[in-house]
């Protein structure tokens, strides 16, 4: 049995199997599907709460073809935006400050890496009274939520820069922003790329969730709208429209931010992931 | 920059670090106390942190503070414990079965970087306005690190352990229950580590969303009230708490990799 085992798993002389990664994908697919459509059609749950595939794709294709939704996402996606660039460059930054000082990082970094895996979402109620119930506090929200993985994911990338790069560097007696431009910034865009996609999956959530607590506009009030009028195929459109744009981001952020060296995608695919918390 | 100017900067005397960060931190309090006392700050926008301490009586005698940190606590932890079961056993077939893993754990790892919070009002739909809606949505929270690092600590066990159970005729279960497990345990529990930190954060948020039970309803409650003192003692309540989950689950997960 072992030794069968480890033939099939040398590759050698096994026949090519069945259930490949493409079958297997399609499977899974098909088997979520057939149970949605089962389970909304049992009679489980209540009528309309996990409706039938097709009312939401109606649902989606309605709200892909209304003005107002656009306005929802359009709002939403500023938030967004603003609220990325805004915490990935202050976390990029203060990761800089704290990387590149021994002393200062020793002495300021614990606070950011105790506050990190705090619900930042407990701070909305100090940010609607600071900034008010419009934009304004969405984008606060999203831009403190993604600081703190950028900023100590720079700040543990700037420990990381190979020593022999830098002295290479004073020994070409670089100015401080040679330094960082031409040894830091080369050495980091692994980090950098990290930061970036923890960055926008969380902001993303911060400007969504203050939006479902308190706004008039933007997706996340759009898919509360629907929720307390029962409308939940277009509810769901709403999420799925979330979920793709979430997805898109991260595939853009792969794109462009290409990473040096023969790296395991696999493995730098999540490593990022868990960082935030080490 | 010369060497002279570095070494001359290291010869200042500086606090240790501990010292320095608590310095830093009174100082800052300090600072908003006297910019709160000066008028500098709106006292109702940011009361000072006097207040704000003071009015934590007002949250343990009035608010329930202890019965809200019970419930968010029991909701967070059963949703790390259904988490932990679904979630290794998912890790396990992912591991066991090599072409099921190359096909899902890409979509395990999407997950865990899609924002699958705003899943709640599926589930508010589902299970209605209750505590089944938070502890599921913190299964869901804490789901994609669990199942990612049990993968990742059952792939990783040394084969001569493999061996040895293969040599012993060990079943499946003793195999898993004496070599696999033991062996993955510190990667197993890092992974149900930041699982439990992701199911508290979703559990807040999701009671502060749905202004039910626990800690985040509180907060809500009070913001709703304008009782703004006592907002920022449960905010800082909730930071104090999520804090020390951190830090004691740190030091148990340094000494079960120490003990490996």
């Amino acid at each position: 049995m072992a030794a069968v085992e480890q033939i099939g798993r040398a590759g050698r002389a096994a026949p090519r199997p069945f259930w490949t990664v493409g079958r297997l994908r399609v499977a899974a697919l098909v088997v979520i599907f057939a149970l949605w459509e089962i389970a909304g059609a049992s009679g489980l749950f209540y009528r309309g709460v996990l409706p039938s595939s097709y009312l939401v794709v109606w649902a989606l294709l309605g709200l892909l073809t209304s003005m107002d939704f656009w306005f929802h996402a359009g709002v939403t996606g500023l938030e967004v935006l603003v609220a990325f660039v805004l915490g990935c460059s202050a976390g990029a930054l203060a990761g800089l400050m704290l990387g590149a000082n021994r002393y200062v990082g020793a002495v300021l970094e614990p606070f950011l890496h105790y506050l990190a895996p705090t619900p930042k979402i407990v701070f909305l109620p100090i940010l609607l009274i600071l900034f008010g119930v419009g934009m304004g506090s969405k984008i606060a929200l999203g831009a403190i939520s993604s600081f703190f993985p950028m900023a100590l994911g720079v700040a543990a990338g700037v420990r990381q820069v190979n020593p022999v790069l830098l002295r290479v560097g004073r020994t070409f007696s670089l100015s401080r922003f040679q330094m960082v431009r031409m040894i830091y910034l080369p050495a980091l865009v692994p980090s950098l790329a990290t930061g970036l996609r923890i960055g926008l999956g969380i902001s993303i959530v911060g400007c969504l969730m203050s939006e479902i607590k308190l706004s008039r506009m933007g997706l996340g009030f759009s898919a509360m709208e629907y929720y307390r009028v029962f409308d939940i195929p277009s509810m769901l459109a709403v999420l799925i429209f979330i979920f793709f744009c979430a997805a898109l981001g991260n595939v853009a952020i792969d794109k462009f931010v290409r990473l040096p060296g023969p790296q395991d995608r696999q493995k730098r695919k999540w490593s990022g992931f868990t960082r935030r918390f080490t | 920059m010369s060497d002279a100017a570095i070494v001359s900067r290291r010869s200042f005397w500086r606090p240790p670090p501990l010292l320095a960060r608590l310095g830093v931190l009174a100082g800052l309090l300090a600072l908003w106390e006297a910019a709160s006392y000066a008028g500098l700050v709106n006292a109702f926008i940011a009361p000072p942190p006097s207040a704000i301490f003071a009015s934590f009586e007002m949250l343990f005698v009035q608010e329930g503070l202890i019965n809200a940190f019970v419930r968010t606590f029991a909701e967070a932890l059963a949703a790390a414990s259904i988490g932990s079961v679904i979630g290794i056993s998912a890790g396990y077939a992912l591991h066991r079965y090599k072409m099921a893993g190359l096909a899902y754990t890409d979509w395990v790892a999407a997950m865990a970087s899609a924002p699958l919070v705003l899943l709640y009002p599926l589930f508010l739909v589902i299970f209605g306005r209750n505590s089944a809606t938070i502890v599921a949505m913190g299964v869901v929270g804490c789901l994609p690190p669990i199942i990612l690092k049990a993968k990742e600590g059952l792939d990783g066990v040394r084969s001569v352990l493999l061996n040895v159970g293969r040599a012993y005729g060990l079943s499946r279960w003793a195999m898993f229950s004496m070599i696999q497990f033991p062996a993955a345990l510190p990667t197993i529990f890092s992974g149900v580590r930041i699982g439990l930190l992701f199911a508290i954060i979703n559990v807040v948020g999701v009671e502060y969303l749905i202004v039910f039970g626990g800690l985040g309803q509180m907060i809500s409650d009070l913001g709703d009230r304008f009782e703004i003192p006592g907002m920022y003692a449960g905010i800082l309540f909730v930071v104090l708490v999520s804090i020390c989950f951190f830090f004691i689950t740190e030091k148990i997960e340094k000494w079960l990799l120490s003990s490996k």
